[in-house]
């Protein structure tokens, strides 16, 4: 039976793994803007002169 | 005889390369057009700065330039001013965080991420598109606050600024961060403690005491974060009602609490049972559930308050090295300011320069603007047009016309509910009641079975904790003001609720309230040409008189022509020249017609070379739908006051019932006046009303409410907005109020039975682990359950 205590302590470990990365989340503000960022990621860094004709759509 | 004004489809299919609307007049730059100037300076300046992307992230992302006004964003480097704005200030770094409502696209992120590159100052600049908002780091040696808003401004995205709340704003953030981080934790560990709680639940445990042990300490670990962590704001305010010496409903809460999480420790650790930890974290978690429930409806709700955020936030002031943008609130008797057109006079001022009209529809509602002369005082709130104007400032901000009615101690509403104390009374009674049947039970058990008198002394404390009563109140209010908003009526919170349900009398203003200030009824009376419609819209189009722009909206012209020698003449009229004929539109005198006597509404006449063609008369509309509501109200219906001279009297008297008392020419203190009379007799009122003309009374009555044609453009301080559409159904919401009084103190009921239940329980020293577990989350879903559906329910019936 000893093992299903192990068992336990482990999962409850993983748990609170889990509980301190939403605690981290919610801290650094992760969930306040979830959109801009997924938006972001996509800007070209550089920006090319007279694209205007090909890039349209 | 109807006017042959007809509103016809644009033929053209032209849009606009910046914003995408329809170009009513072309302007080509690039063989791009653009409807306006303001679109295509737009567009000269993300050219300039190669920043053309803009338009191809999304199509037509920018936003009208059509109906930009200009703004001096001066009064931004003010000291006072900065320091309010910035979050972070030195010599080489700063950061501000703009509110910008324009956002709406992903090129608009895009662009507003690209300001270094507009701005060399500009550090950084960081979007959040949900809250539409900016957060820029800039070097304050290199650019200005002022420069960087004006640039912004420029692009079409004008920051919103308000001085008063960005604090407050912050502070609310981290507080229901907190709670959001106090919430988890709690759910964290009722979860777990369930589980392991449950060999106990089962009764399994007896094979293996060992694993039983090691989940006993398991929880006892568990529980502790959610006691010192969790439960931290009600063990803080029991502690502080204790120093004030004074009980409130979280004594209670917290005294349940700490019985229950010292008693299962002690359990525990003396290995006499498995404790109440469930009950325990399931409790905070519920608690802390109810209290975000209540904060989210809140926030939603909120809206400014502050008076100071209708008046401009600086003006110009003359020193001696010229005109300085100055805080209003630092202005003093005898300083000289300049005004421009549509700026908000900010303090009672003597005007010096020529003859100013002044519009004091923010202060009366009263859409015609006022005539000044030099030497005539001009009251805080109005608002100028035309030409700029100077004046001296005669009494400084906090004393004149409109913040003396404001800071008026009478207007202060007593901000304690009613409710609030019922409960907190209710608490007082309930927890002295408690500590009387613990000590009589302690007594019992102490000579019967002493062996048990603790256990027994603990439950019944334990029990006594009047969750479900702490969670009634904002369920059932809360539900309320969302059932209200989803109807357009805004409250600013709970409490007008509950001062709603008790109005016995109403108090309605007339203009803007009960007549339309939106959409006038507008008739030409005479014959109009199209080529002579499309002039009268294109010269109305030119002036920014409340009187031009409704003409303007009526009338229809496209393209626009062009006019030459525009002249506006103040009070009169105007005056262009188009197509060769010359246009003047206005007052009889103006236009050298004779004046036709009218019952009601004002008259603007249209002449073409000196030949009258006929007028146009513009009267105010009775809203629709208020037949109903004030037949409901029936006697309750107690008074119109109006600002008006008398008009319209017979048609407004047919809707009222012979009771209702009417006032004409009332002054913002006659109306306070009266309301103030009113409640000396013993009456409950309410008032609804709109502009800062009415603060005054709206603050004075039990519940005053404003009434916009526009959400979100004019808020004063008042209890609720109500939209205009929505009036017809005052009378309901006043029913719904009461209902969900009666709710709430049907889940007070509730919420009882089941404390007497539970303390029954305690007392005769049944009250396990299970039974608490059950019992005690039970009772608050189920009150709160209950008031909310009953609440659903009721506004269904009431407001379909």
């Amino acid at each position: 039976m000893i093992i299903v205590a192990a068992l336990i302590l482990i999962s409850l470990i993983i748990a609170f793994v889990f509980l301190f990365l939403f605690f981290w989340n919610i801290r650094t503000g992760q969930y306040e803007d979830t959109y801009t960022p997924s938006v972001r990621m996509l800007f070209d860094d550089e920006i090319k002169k007279d694209t205007e004709a090909t890039n349209t759509d | 005889m109807n006017p042959e004004v007809s509103i016809k489809e644009p033929h053209t299919d032209t849009l606009c390369y910046h914003c995408g609307q329809l170009c009513q007049e072309k302007l080509w730059l690039d063989e791009k057009v653009f409807c306006c100037y303001g679109c295509q300076t737009v567009y000269e300046i993300l050219n300039a700065n190669n920043l053309c992307r803009y338009y191809q992230l999304d199509q037509h992302p920018g936003v009208s330039q059509r109906e930009r006004a200009d703004e001096n964003f001066l009064y931004l480097d003010e000291k006072l001013i900065r320091k309010k704005l910035l979050s972070f200030d030195s010599d080489h770094f700063a950061r501000v965080t703009f509110s910008i409502p324009a956002i709406h696209c992903v090129s608009c992120i895009w662009l507003l991420e690209n300001l270094p590159k507009i701005d060399g100052g500009v550090l950084r600049s960081e979007t959040n598109f949900t809250q539409k908002s900016v957060t820029i780091d800039f070097n304050p040696s290199h650019t200005k606050l002022s420069h960087i808003a004006a640039t912004l401004h420029s692009l079409g995205y004008a920051p919103l600024i308000t001085l008063d709340g960005t604090q407050s704003q912050s502070n609310k953030k981290t507080d229901n961060k907190a709670l959001l981080l106090k919430l988890a934790l709690a759910g964290f560990c009722f979860g777990n403690v369930m589980l392991f709680s449950f060999p106990e639940y089962l009764g399994i445990a007896r094979a293996d005491a060992f694993l039983t042990r090691i989940f006993s300490w398991l929880n006892l670990l568990l529980s502790i974060p959610v006691f010192i962590y969790s439960s931290s704001d009600y063990l803080k305010s029991a502690w502080k009602s204790f120093t004030q010496r004074q009980i409130n409903i979280d004594v209670p809460i917290a005294a349940g609490l700490m019985a229950l999480f010292f008693r299962s420790a002690y359990d525990i650790l003396s290995h006499t049972g498995p404790g109440y930890f469930d009950s325990f974290t399931g409790l905070v978690f519920f608690l802390l559930t109810g209290r975000w429930f209540q904060n989210k409806t809140y926030e939603s709700l909120a809206f400014d308050r502050d008076f100071k955020s209708y008046f401009p936030l600086a003006v110009q002031r003359k020193e001696n090295d010229g005109w300085k943008s100055v805080i209003v609130h630092q202005l003093l008797p005898g300083d000289p300011i300049r005004l421009r057109n549509m700026e908000i006079v900010p303090a009672d001022s003597k005007l010096i320069s020529a003859p100013a009209f002044i519009d004091y529809s923010f202060v009366t509602g009263e859409s015609r603007p006022v005539k000044a002369n030099p030497g005539d005082l001009v009251y805080a709130g109005g608002r100028l047009i035309g030409q700029p104007v100077e004046m001296v400032v005669e009494k400084s901000v906090s004393q004149s016309h409109l913040t003396s009615l404001w800071n008026n101690p009478a207007f202060g509403k007593t901000n304690e509910s009613h409710y609030k104390k019922m409960i907190d009374r209710a608490a007082r009674r309930f927890t002295w009641i408690v500590l009387f049947l613990a000590f009589a039970t302690a007594i019992y058990w102490q000579i019967t079975t002493p062996a048990q008198m603790w256990l027994v002394l603990t439950s019944v404390l334990m029990v006594a904790c009047p969750c479900a009563l702490a969670l009634s109140a904002p369920f059932t209010f809360g539900n309320t003001l969302r059932v209200l908003g989803r109807h357009k009526l805004y409250l600013k919170n709970a409490d007008v609720v509950e001062r709603l349900a008790a109005i016995n009398s109403v108090v309605l203003d007339k203009t803007g309230t009960i007549t339309h200030g939106e959409k006038p009824k507008i008739e030409f009376i005479g014959k109009l040409t199209d080529e002579e419609q499309a002039a009268i819209h294109t010269l109305t189009g030119a002036s920014s008189h409340p009187l031009s722009m409704m003409i303007t909206s009526i009338t229809f012209s496209n393209p626009l022509k062009v006019i030459s020698n525009f002249k506006e003449i103040p009070g009169q009229g105007i005056e262009g020249v188009i197509d060769g004929q010359t246009y003047r539109i206005g007052s009889a005198l103006f236009v050298g017609a004779s004046p036709v006597v009218q019952a009601e509404g004002s008259s603007v006449f249209v002449a073409v070379n000196n030949e009258v063609i006929g007028y146009f008369l513009i009267a105010t509309v009775i809203r629709k739908n208020i037949k109903r509501m004030i037949e409901a109200l029936g006697s309750k219906m107690d008074a119109l006051l109006s600002g008006d001279k008398q008009t319209q009297s017979d048609e407004l008297r047919k809707l009222f019932p012979p009771s209702t008392l009417f006032f004409f020419n009332q002054s913002p203190h006659d109306k306070l006046e009266y309301i103030f009379n009113l409640q000396q007799n013993g009456k409950t009122v309410l008032m609804v009303g709109d502009g800062l003309n009415d603060s005054g009374a709206l603050k004075q009555s039990d519940v005053g409410l404003a009434v916009t044609d526009r959400a979100g453009t004019f808020s004063p301080a008042c209890d609720g907005i109500l939209d205009g559409s929505q009036l017809g159904q005052l009378d309901k919401f006043i029913a719904l109020s009461k209902s969900s009084i009666t709710i709430l103190k049907t889940a007070f009921v509730i919420s009882f039975l089941y404390n007497a239940v539970a303390l029954t329980f305690a007392m005769s020293g049944h009250l396990t682990p299970l039974v608490a577990a059950v019992l005690m989350p039970l009772s608050s879903i189920s009150v709160v359950g209950f008031s909310t559906l009953a609440v659903t329910f009721t506004a269904k019936r009431k407001l379909s």
